[in-house]
Formats: structure tokens, C-alpha cells, sequence
């Protein structure tokens, strides 16, 4: 073994000759090394970006209960659901009778009253009280509160008017007040969300 | 990196060339502001701006770091909590009104800086990438101004939350999806405060190291000038050390002076009374206004009143963003080779209108949106984007040069009575 004494410790008796692959055994290794680490950074950056979702407490206020027991026709009230305002309106027949009379091709987000309603129950108008625009409380749910032109909700920030199915008619909102999902419990109750 | 007659570094104390040896930091900060940075001699008042907003962001941060040591970043608390600043904690008062007006006085000279790079053509080339940076500096002010605004809780920090996460759901489909994401809620509440407030205590930090590229950016040119012609030779520059720190201090002394005026006599003159209502999620306030260093952006969003093809508001939206992301294509928008507005008399002109203008979207910004306003921003607005896209690319086609001095030395003499080359050279 005379040779064997001839290499220094550590090293291998005699040169590495390898076949020629492509991808080379360092190239894969080298891919695999990095796609491995790749999966590891996702799965690392997947909770990183979801704990910016709403949490579980802030998804537990998402269904809100209304008793309409207490609203007159012509009255509104402002609840919460999901911490935004919610507008709960009784309307009166006259008001009806306006937000049908309207030719809906002619509405910049076109919806009927009974779209924007449950059926049998077209005098509960239940939207949130969000203008569209950039996201003011509108006024006219309140009392004593200017209703805008078309006699539903007026914005004061942009001037954005929402007629009494509260439907977009005139400013720079793009969209009618949202309305919510919402399920009538009783005649008296409804279950927001 | 810097001219060769650049002067060298040479520790005399022991303990300096000791330190020198192991890390270089004195090293460093003598070639970056001290006597090893060669700046051209002819520099005016208006190249203080750059130091200027270094020390406005200094003082956001020291008087920011001490505010957070008292502030609760919870919606039941966090108004409470900046209210007891102002009456129990010792000097509290003093420390809130200078970080508010501080970010007031940090906007004011970056808009200078700004207008000086305007006029002096800084954002030319060899200097785009100085130009680029800055725009990124300003954009990560714009989003730490907005999200310390919203921190005291007031009805302007709510409701400014509201209306500037409400651009997000402009854009389609994935837009209310984003702003939900953004606030961890449906509405601005707990969880938006509190990421708001992390992210404002992080971002000045980006920008103190985004500065820090920015100044390694502007010293492998080297500083623009006046004239806007190029260094020629060691005749042209002084050491920044003591030149420009005696000259940088002289600016300090009037910045300070006129931020003592504000926080002492009159600290609430450029806030709104409404911020000192504590939010409230079911009322909004009659007028809402941001601050004013946002207005002529804001002139610009509410410029878009009519659908056309999208939506008023997603208009409205994108070109409020791309009037500062036009910015960044200013380099190659004005192709002129001359610098320096004082060589370029029809630039000069226009880019006294395009500041008129910005006032005029200032105005209109803050003012209530009748149909006179609406036109006049509309208007302003369209000028706005005019310039850079149109009138800027004529100019520096069609505009005369004046003709162009052979050095700054020259320049610099001529003014003061220095009468030829010959003269100038026989000094040197």
C-alpha cells in the first residue's frame, strides 16, 4: 500500500472523474437545495400575510340583530354590523310609489326597489351606511337630517344624493348603498350577515 | 467615488488610527459630510434643503421614539392616551407639537429640495438615480405621514383612514378584498390602529436607510450646482467640511427658528379642530380635509366626476397615484442636456406655472367641491399632467439655450466682477 501513504490525509486515493450529466449532480442538488427553501420561505410568508386578515373576534361581530318592532313607517334608525353603520328604514308607501316610478335603465347602478328588498316586505330598506365614494356616513336616517333631493340619503363629503330605494342618483359615488345579506327571523327581527 | 483632488483621511490620535484600522467609521463619515466630500464652490441657499429634511427626520424620530413610550396604540385608549400626553405627561405637550409640526416642517423643505431639483435639473443624468431614490423617500413619507396621522384617534384620523383605505376598493374586483386585507376589519378599527402604529414606528427607520442610498447615489457624481455644468477641476469645488456645514448651519438656525414659531405660538394652526373629537364610526365630519401637504393630490382625485370606461373613482384614484409616479420617468421625459433653469428660458417659464398650478390644486384641495372648484381642479389637474407629458418634451425640442459658462469658476467670477478666463485662470 505504498501509494495510499502518498495521499495526503483526507483527500480521496484517486481523482474524481465523474460522467458528464446535465443537469449535474451540483446542479440538482443546487436546484433542490433552493426549491426547498423556497417552499419553506412560502410557507413562512403565507402567515405573515394572512394574520393581516380580520381575526377570528373581529369575524365574530359579523351578524348583527335589528328589532324593527320600535321603527315607524317614514323612521330610521343606524345600527352596527361589522363595525360600519347600517341604515334600518320603514319606508312609506309614497316613498315606494317614488323609488318604482323610476325608469331603472336610466340609474347609474341599475336596481329595483324589490332587487334591493325581501319579498312581501318592500317597506324595510336595509343598507349599510357606507357611501360608496369613499366610504362617509351619509345623512338622512337620522332626524331632522338633510335627505338630499331625492329624498333618501344625502353624503356631505362629495355630494353624492341617494334616492329612497337608496339607490345612486346624482354625485360621484359608482354604486347604490350596499345592502347585506339579512334573514327576516320574525316580522319584527331581522338577523344581519 | 469623488474627485481625486478629494482630501484623504489621516488619523493624527493614536486612538484614531487604531480605530481606523479596526473600523473605518470616522473614515466614512469624513469622506461622505466632511472635508473629504469636494463640493462646487458656488452652491446657494437653496442646496440647504437636503440637510434640512436630514434634521426634520432626526427630530421625527427622537421626538417619535419618546411619544411611543406614553402612547397606547388601542382603540378604547389611544385618544385618551394623547390627551394625557398633552396635560399630565412633563413636557409632553412640547414633545406631540413638535413631531406634529415636525412632519408639517420635514414636507416643506422635501418640497423645496424637490422644486430646487426642479429648477436646477438635478434629476438629469448623471444624477437619475439620485432623482429615483428621492421619489421613493417621498412616497414612504407620503404613507408615514398618513399612518401617524391616523395614531391620536381623533375623527380627521378615522375618517382620513377611511377615505384613503376606500381607494383601494376602486380597483376592480380584487379592491375590497385588498382593503379589508389592509385593515383587518371592515371598517377602521383596533387591528388597523395597531398595524398603522407598527409600521409608522418602522418606516422612518427605510427612510433614514433609503436616505443613506440616496447620498451614496449623489456622491459618485458628485454634487449638481447653479450652473448646472459639470465639475472641471479642484478650482471648482470646496471641501464640504467646513464649507458647507458653517453654510448648512446658518439654515439649521433659520429651520429652527421658524419651527420654534410654530410649536410655541401657534402649534394647532395647521391641524384641524375636528381631530381633537375622538373618532366616532357612525358620524362624519361636514368637511373633510387632509393635511395640506396632501391637498393638491387630493385636488387631483376629486377632479374625476364623470364614469368613462372606468369608474369616476378608480379614475380619480390612478391618476392621483400617477401624478407622483410620474416622477419617476422625469429623467427621460426632459431630454434637454442643459441643467439649469437659469440657462433654459422657456423651462423656466413653465415651471413657474406648473408651481402655480400646484397652488392652485392646493387650493382647490382644501376648498369646498362646488361646481367653480371642480372646474378650476379639473383644470389644474390637466395642466399638471400637460407638463410633464406634453409641454416638457416640446420645450427641450424647441427651446434656445442660453449659452452655457466654461466652468463654475468662470461663473463664479463673472459675478463678482471677475472680468475673463485669463483673470480666472491666473488665479488658479
Amino acid at each position: 500500500m505504498a501509494t495510499d501513504s502518498m495521499v495526503p490525509p483526507g483527500e480521496s486515493p484517486e481523482p474524481f472523474h465523474e460522467e458528464v450529466h446535465d443537469p449535474r449532480r451540483r446542479d440538482f442538488i443546487n436546484i433542490a437545495a433552493v426549491s426547498f427553501a423556497g417552499v419553506g420561505v412560502l410557507a413562512i410568508v403565507l402567515p405573515l400575510v394572512n394574520q393581516m386578515n380580520p381575526s377570528a373576534d373581529v369575524l365574530a361581530q359579523s351578524t348583527t340583530e335589528v328589532d324593527l318592532s320600535k321603527i315607524q313607517p317614514g323612521q330610521a334608525i343606524k345600527s352596527q354590523f361589522r363595525k360600519q353603520p347600517l341604515f334600518v328604514r320603514n319606508l312609506t308607501p309614497a316613498e315606494i310609489a317614488e323609488a318604482n316610478k323610476v325608469d331603472v335603465a336610466s340609474l347609474r347602478d341599475p336596481q329595483t326597489l324589490a332587487e334591493r328588498t325581501k319579498p312581501g316586505k318592500e317597506n324595510w330598506l336595509i343598507t349599510l351606511g357606507v357611501c360608496t365614494h369613499l366610504g362617509c356616513v351619509p345623512l338622512g336616517a337620522g332626524e331632522g337630517e338633510n335627505k338630499g333631493p331625492f329624498g333618501g340619503y344625502f353624503c356631505p363629503c362629495h355630494g353624492s344624493a341617494y334616492d329612497t330605494a337608496a339607490r345612486i342618483r346624482q354625485g360621484p359615488a359608482p354604486k347604490n348603498l350596499f345592502v347585506p345579506n339579512y334573514t327576516f327571523n320574525s316580522d319584527t327581527a331581522v338577523t344581519v350577515g | 467615488m469623488s474627485f481625486p483632488w478629494a482630501k484623504h483621511y489621516e488619523p493624527k490620535q493614536p486612538l484614531m488610527r487604531w480605530l481606523d484600522e479596526k473600523l473605518p467609521l470616522p473614515r466614512l463619515v469624513y469622506n461622505a459630510v466632511g472635508a473629504g466630500y469636494p463640493v462646487p464652490r458656488n452652491l446657494n441657499y437653496f442646496w440647504n434643503f437636503g440637510v434640512l429634511a436630514g434634521a426634520a427626520l432626526a427630530i421625527q424620530i427622537v421626538t417619535g421614539i419618546v411619544l411611543a413610550m406614553h402612547y397606547a396604540a388601542n382603540a378604547g385608549v389611544a385618544f385618551g392616551s394623547v390627551e394625557s400626553i398633552m396635560r399630565d405627561v412633563n413636557a409632553g405637550w412640547f414633545l406631540r407639537y413638535a413631531h406634529a409640526n415636525g412632519a408639517s416642517m420635514f414636507l416643506l423643505v422635501v418640497y423645496v429640495h424637490i422644486g430646487r431639483g426642479l429648477y436646477y435639473g438635478s434629476y438629469k443624468a448623471p444624477r437619475e438615480m439620485v432623482w429615483l431614490l428621492g421619489v421613493v423617500i417621498f412616497l414612504l413619507m407620503m404613507a408615514t405621514a398618513f399612518m401617524g396621522y391616523v395614531l391620536p384617534w381623533g375623527q380627521m384620523s378615522f375618517w382620513g383612514a377611511q377615505v384613503i383605505t376606500g381607494f383601494f376598493s376602486a380597483i376592480p374586483l380584487v379592491g375590497e378584498p385588498i382593503r379589508v386585507w389592509l385593515l383587518g376589519g371592515f371598517a377602521p378599527d383596533n387591528a388597523a390602529l395597531n398595524r398603522f402604529f407598527s409600521l409608522h414606528y418602522l418606516l422612518p427607520f427605510v427612510i433614514a436607510g433609503v436616505i443613506i442610498l440616496h447620498i451614496w447615489a449623489l456622491h459618485i457624481p458628485g454634487s449638481n450646482n447653479p450652473t448646472g455644468v459639470e465639475v472641471k477641476g479642484e478650482q471648482d469645488t470646496v471641501p464640504f467640511h467646513p464649507y458647507y456645514t458653517a453654510k448648512d448651519g446658518v439654515g439649521v438656525g433659520v429651520f429652527l427658528l421658524i419651527f420654534a414659531l410654530l410649536i410655541f405660538f401657534s402649534p394647532n394652526l395647521l391641524g384641524h379642530p375636528d381631530n381633537y373629537i375622538e373618532a366616532n364610526p357612525l358620524s362624519t365630519p361636514a368637511h373633510i380635509v387632509p393635511e395640506w401637504y396632501f391637498l393638491p393630490f387630493y385636488a387631483i382625485l376629486k377632479s374625476f366626476t364623470a364614469n368613462f370606461i372606468l369608474d369616476a373613482k378608480l379614475w380619480g384614484v390612478l391618476a392621483m397615484f400617477g401624478s407622483i409616479l410620474l416622477l419617476f420617468f422625469l429623467p427621460w421625459l426632459d431630454t434637454s442636456p442643459v441643467r439649469s433653469a437659469n440657462y433654459r428660458p422657456k423651462y423656466r417659464i413653465f415651471l413657474g406655472i406648473l408651481l402655480v398650478d400646484i397652488l392652485v390644486l392646493g387650493y382647490v384641495g382644501g376648498a369646498e367641491a362646488n361646481a367653480r372648484n371642480v372646474i378650476l381642479g379639473q383644470i389644474a389637474s390637466a395642466y399638471y399632467f400637460a407638463h410633464f407629458l406634453i409641454i416638457l418634451p416640446w420645450v427641450a425640442r424647441s427651446e434656445r439655450p442660453r449659452p452655457l459658462p466654461n466652468s463654475i469658476t468662470e461663473a463664479v467670477l463673472a459675478k463678482h466682477g471677475g472680468t475673463s478666463i485669463a483673470h480666472s485662470a491666473a488665479q488658479a
